[in-house]
């Protein structure tokens, strides 16, 4: 910060808020990781230190791959996760171009209308959704939440979208266009390519919505081997009075890590996608 | 051929007119120049005959074929952006082979265009680079690169040396005027710099509000002004215009402006006679004032008093702020010319050169053969 010249300065300004803020982000993420690591006795050991590892153990891991449907929820999560996403980029990216580029009779008010509908909490929306879906016979199936997730993602994702378009210059386009391009053409060869960090930040929130939902996937897509891993960890790792702490910590960590991994890769394109557009250029 | 017609063009936005009763023929090879100030409508009517706008009304002819309803890919035009519009995702050679790409072109012969015209405009060892490691004027360069291989019909460029230093712009000027010589294409380049336009065009066409003022040669548009606002556009310094009255006193008619009288050179006099005691604006350019001590001998019974208040040296000329009475004005004196600031000097006035203008809107230029 401007201002802070000496060390200790530098310390108490930037170093402890900040250490003390990552301390707070990240500790929920040690406390699971350690708890999956350890026998189910020692979390109600006192004489234990409970921010440490006394006795290293795989038995959680092993109890979720063997006694749960753990692989199963995975695969279906991912299944459902990538094509959900796949789908809502493709709606997003049309949605978004148009409202950026095209112009049409009403296209002001579809756009504030897509917008709106992102505003309906989707704890209402299911009401009317979960009709649509056992009118089509869909219940426990992938397709009722590939088709379902689309209509949470695709409001935001087109709106973050729209504004990654419209900082691309339009000369650009034409340019584009008098080359020789048809409009789908300049689409493709042109403004996607450019465009790549808003598509994976759109990616990014599409998947991480879809990997984290719970309540669609609990009501369309429960029963068996049909279910995600928030919904399978819940169900099969919490009976009646009995939480097995050690396994539903070993799931949430297989659960989440990998994703997390793989995101470290993306962050900057995540906050170039997020933030395009909001200084003039 | 690649003659280019606008007929009775107009283009609305909303509530605003910005272009209004285009009327414009460029003929084949010709380099016409739209200038005017922004706002004026000259980059639409540009956008409009590349296809980018849609005219409200009105035909534009390419060659022989009305291209109203043509997408600009399939009008045979190449344009160049005031801001480049470099492709940034692609190196200098797939910038410039892109249209030729689409229009599935042979590999061979795209490689020989890109040859061909990186070789004309010196940027060779630049096609493996990325725009972003480009200066300014290569990537000018570029864009002209990327024009001139698709070997079009008509070439459109809209402001494309604004975006360059004072230095480059000068020697981009020559270069396209070259270019231009090399080509025989035509091109319709839109401008708000005169200089530009009185350097490069065979023909320029002035507008103003979305109307075009003057058509003409870049001379007969500097030498004949139709109206004040052309002699105001046209032209550096700027004319300088004085409201003033036309007096008769014993047969000849006279040019008074309050603080000074000036006889009106026999020759243009036949044509004012008719209006004796009109209010009229008189113009003239600050290149036909004379510093009294280097003028002509013949300039020298046309001489008014004035104050200087700024003295500019260019090294060529000096250029000085004046006033007498109520007048403000600039004269471009020769460069030995000594005075200092608030120092009064004489000034000698080549008539010959002077324009009448009326008082009222829109002010057109009383007309002589002169």
């Amino acid at each position: 910060m401007v201002g802070s010249r000496t060390l200790g300065r530098q310390i108490l300004n930037i170093y402890l808020p900040l250490t003390l803020f990552v301390v707070f982000l990240l500790f929920p993420l040690y406390w699971m990781s350690i708890v999956s690591f350890k026998p189910t006795n020692d979390l109600f050991e006192m004489k234990f230190n409970p921010f440490w590892i006394q006795r290293f153990t795989l038995e959680n891991y092993l109890y979720l791959f063997q006694n749960t449907d753990f692989p199963e929820w995975v695969k279906n999560t991912l299944i459902i996760s990538l094509l959900s996403t796949a789908i809502s980029l493709l709606c997003s990216i049309l949605i978004g171009y148009a409202l950026a580029r095209l112009r049409f009779p009403g296209s002001n008010f579809l756009g504030v209308g897509i917008f709106l509908a992102y505003l309906v909490p989707p704890t209402l929306l299911f009401l009317p959704l979960a009709q649509v879906i056992a009118k089509l016979n869909l219940y426990n199936t992938y397709w009722a939440l590939i088709l379902t997730y689309p209509t949470q993602l695709i409001p935001f994702a087109s709106w973050l979208l729209m504004g990654y378009f419209r900082t691309i210059p339009k000369e650009i386009e034409e340019c584009a266009m008098a080359d020789g391009c048809t409009r789908v053409e300049t689409l493709v060869k042109i403004i996607l390519p450019l465009s790549t960090p808003g598509l994976i930040s759109a990616g990014i929130f599409c998947f991480t919505l879809c990997w984290n939902e719970f309540l669609y996937a609990l009501i369309f897509m429960s029963s068996g081997p049909m279910k995600t891993i928030p919904v399978g960890t819940v169900s099969d790792l919490i009976k009646a009075d009995t939480l097995f702490w050690g396994s539903l910590m070993a799931s949430a960590v297989l659960g989440s890590f990998p994703i997390a991994f793989l995101y470290s890769f993306f962050v900057k394109y995540y906050v170039s996608g997020l933030t395009a557009g909001a200084v003039k250029r | 051929m690649a003659r280019v017609i606008l007929e009775n063009v107009s283009k609305i936005f909303g509530n605003v007119e910005a272009v209004k009763n285009f009327d414009l023929t460029v003929e084949d090879k010709e380099f016409t120049i739209l200038v005017g100030p922004s706002g004026c409508g000259k980059s639409t009517a540009l956008r409009m005959i590349a296809g980018l706008e849609e005219p409200t009304q009105g035909m534009i002819y390419i060659g022989d074929h009305a291209v109203n309803d043509l997408p600009p890919k399939d009008r045979d035009i190449a344009m160049v952006f005031q801001e480049y519009a470099l492709y940034p995702h692609m190196s200098v050679y797939r910038n410039m082979a892109f249209g030729l790409k689409l229009r599935k072109f042979p590999k061979d012969e795209i490689d020989q265009r890109v040859k061909w015209a990186s070789e004309i405009l010196g940027i060779q060892n630049l096609l493996d680079r990325k725009p972003r490691q480009l200066s300014g004027g290569q990537r000018q360069r570029v864009a002209v690169g990327r024009a001139i291989v698709r070997k079009p019909a008509v070439f459109l460029f809209d402001e494309p040396l604004s975006n360059l230093d004072a230095k480059l712009r000068v020697q981009m000027r020559a270069e396209l005027s070259k270019l231009h010589d090399r080509l025989q294409t035509t091109i319709i380049y839109v401008t708000h710099d005169q200089v530009e336009a009185m350097t490069m065009g065979t023909k320029i066409v002035v507008m103003k509000d979305g109307v075009i003022q003057q058509i003409g040669a870049p001379l007969e548009v500097y030498n004949h002004p139709v109206n004040m606002f052309v002699a105001g556009f046209i032209g550096s310094p700027v004319i300088n215009f004085f409201p003033s009255r036309l007096v008769s006193n014993k047969d000849r008619l006279f040019i008074d402006a309050g603080t000074f009288q000036l006889p009106i050179p026999e020759k243009k006099a036949s044509y004012f006679k008719s209006m004796p005691d009109s209010e009229v604006i008189f113009g003239i350019r600050p290149n036909d004032i004379y510093d009294l001590q280097y003028a002509p001998e013949r300039l020298k019974e046309n001489v008014i008093k004035a104050v200087v208040d700024v003295i500019e040296p260019l090294g060529s000329e000096i250029h000085l702020n004046l006033t007498s009475g109520r007048h403000s004005f600039v004269a471009a004196v020769d460069a030995q010319t000594s005075v200092r600031v608030h120092q009064e000097i004489e000034l000698a006035l080549d008539l010959e050169k002077m324009h009448l203008f009326e008082k009222d809107e829109p002010n057109l230029r009383i007309k002589t053969a002169f």
